[in-house]
């Protein structure tokens, strides 16, 4: 799909670049990310990747939506795909199952598949950080494995604890503040995705690479 | 130590312009509901444009100055009383040790924003002093102002008596309605509807529902129908973003926002309504829509900002 500029108000700008979960087109949102933060434009106040789209969020006192649509056009043109960025790898200890998987037989019954086989795919895939959103530091991660591509649960909860790692579709993600949720909870790590008093508050960027370490 | 909080009824939190540069690690910006009144609020005291104030919302609250200070109130919904006075808000007052400030909620509106000279001084996270209650940083170790709570302030910008008894006329302020009409700049996924539904939504009247909070207002009225029922991969949303869930009912997102989401968006608030839409009161307020354009809507936000600068003193 060529990328589409659409207006969201009058202080950011949409740049979709698909309409699908897919690692290509993700990286070129964060190709074209980098492209925008690399030049540093006064007005241009922050970016949002998500999986097939970038939002650009900018000062409408300096600039209006057609001045940012044509720097935006620029900037897409610029994305090169060979280039490939280095990636992080951040490896995710999992506590599987207990009392912070809660969902993981459920899960295992409903894919027919063993708990271990579940716990084996969901751990030996390296995913990408997609996008981030939800919650401070929650990180959107995929693809799973086919085999592991469950429903959302029929009714949220109303708390999940932090640091539980749950599926969803051909998701996975971390919950990084409690809060509610709907996806599948399949175990737990002690890791910190957020803390507000760290100089580095977050575990994860966008675009990182995880794997999970059964523990 | 300047002002203690010696009776709350109010959710009262320190915002200030907003968390800038984490959205893509999914932290919402927070910062002031009503953004202009806000920042009129701190224009009038003298203070830069993001120092943090006291967002005062949903019920009664009484201060007591500890040292003299001068402090503004804007916004809508509040009655200001400062000792034995009863005073307007969007102005400034200078207020001696020992006085009470009384904040009584009325029946419609609903923020108003205190500033003291020198801005309330908190530790900053991620940047900025917005509470967020949520995730529970930020402010006041990320919670709501509770009895007994001190606020301090900085230094002064200019001598007190320079600095009080000034106003932001009229003709400067957003008119706030209890039933206004909103422009709405169309887009990312209004082709996702109806033209029936697009047409209702830019003409019919919305109620504001009474589970509407700092995160988003959520409107009852005419359910918005779909033509194109594929699925969205969440995107990035914004203040103001109108998103539409199956049920039909448009919620609209505000200070807390998400920074993504998974809805179709049927449009945006333009950014100079919104604080109108800030103060409309939940299970009251009637709310309309009408199309606007981007080129339109910028216009406007420069006017309404332009405003700002009309600070005078009144005396």
């Amino acid at each position: 799909m060529r990328p589409r500029i659409v207006p969201l108000g009058d202080s950011s700008a949409l740049v979709q670049m698909g309409n699908e979960i897919d690692l290509d087109v993700n990286q070129r949102v964060h190709a074209l990310e980098k492209l925008i933060e690399a030049s540093d434009i006064e007005g241009i106040i922050e970016t949002v990747p998500s999986y097939a789209a970038l939002l650009v969020h900018y000062d409408p006192l300096i600039f209006s939506f057609s001045h940012v649509k044509t720097i935006l056009q620029r900037k897409i043109s610029q994305i090169r795909e060979t280039v490939k960025r280095k990636r992080r790898t951040i490896e995710v200890p999992v506590r599987y199952g207990g009392e912070h998987g809660a969902d993981l037989e459920a899960v295992a019954r409903h894919l027919r598949l063993r708990v271990e086989d579940v716990i084996r795919i969901h751990s030996e895939k390296i995913y990408t950080v997609y996008m981030m959103g939800f919650t401070p530091g929650y990180p959107y991660m995929g693809k799973l494995d086919g085999r592991l591509v469950m429903p959302r649960l029929e009714t949220p909860r109303t708390r999940v604890p932090t640091g539980t790692v749950a599926i969803a579709g051909s998701q996975t993600g971390i919950y990084s503040v409690e809060s509610p949720g709907g996806w599948n909870l399949i175990g737990w790590t002690p890791l910190k995705l957020f803390d507000p008093e760290s100089d580095s508050p977050f575990l994860f960027s966008p675009g990182d690479e995880v794997k999970f370490i059964p523990v | 130590m300047t002002l203690e909080a010696i009776d709350i009824g109010a959710l009262a939190t320190i915002q200030d312009s907003g968390r800038i540069g984490w959205r893509k690690f999914g932290v919402p910006t927070s910062g002031a509901m009503d953004s202009f009144a806000y920042r009129a609020a701190n224009a009038l005291v003298g203070n830069s444009p993001r120092a943090a104030a006291l967002e005062i919302g949903l019920g009664d609250i009484t201060f007591r100055a500890r040292r003299d200070c001068v402090i503004a109130v804007a916004g809508a919904g509040y009655q200001l009383s400062v000792y034995i006075w009863d005073f307007p808000l969007w102005s400034s007052y200078y207020v001696r040790a020992g006085w009470t400030i009384r904040l009584t909620k009325l029946d419609s509106g609903m923020w108003a924003y205190l500033a003291l000279t020198g801005g309330v001084q908190t530790q900053g996270r991620l940047g900025s002093a917005s509470t967020n209650l949520r995730a529970h940083f930020g402010g006041l170790d990320g919670r709501q102002l509770q009895t007994g709570d001190v606020i301090h302030a900085g230094a002064p910008s200019h001598a007190l008596s320079d600095l009080a008894a000034r106003t932001l006329p009229e003709s400067a302020r957003p008119v706030y309605a209890n039933n206004p009409v909103l422009d709405v700049i169309p887009g990312p996924q209004e082709n996702f509807f109806t033209d029936e539904s697009t047409a209702t939504f830019m003409s019919q009247p919305y109620s504001l529902s009474v589970v509407s909070d700092r995160m988003g207002y959520r409107l009852e009225g005419a359910a918005l129908t779909r033509r194109d029922n594929s699925e969205l991969v969440s995107e990035g949303m914004t203040m103001g973003a109108i998103q539409v869930p199956a049920s039909g009912q448009p919620i609209v997102m505000m200070a807390d926002s998400p920074t993504t989401g998974g809805y179709p968006k049927i449009g945006a608030v333009a950014s100079a309504d919104l604080p109108l839409l800030a103060q409309c009161t939940p299970g009251r307020s009637k709310i309309r829509f009408r199309e606007t354009t981007v080129a339109k809507a910028e216009k406007k936000y420069r006017e309404l900002m332009a405003g700002l600068d009309g600070v005078i003193n009144s005396d």
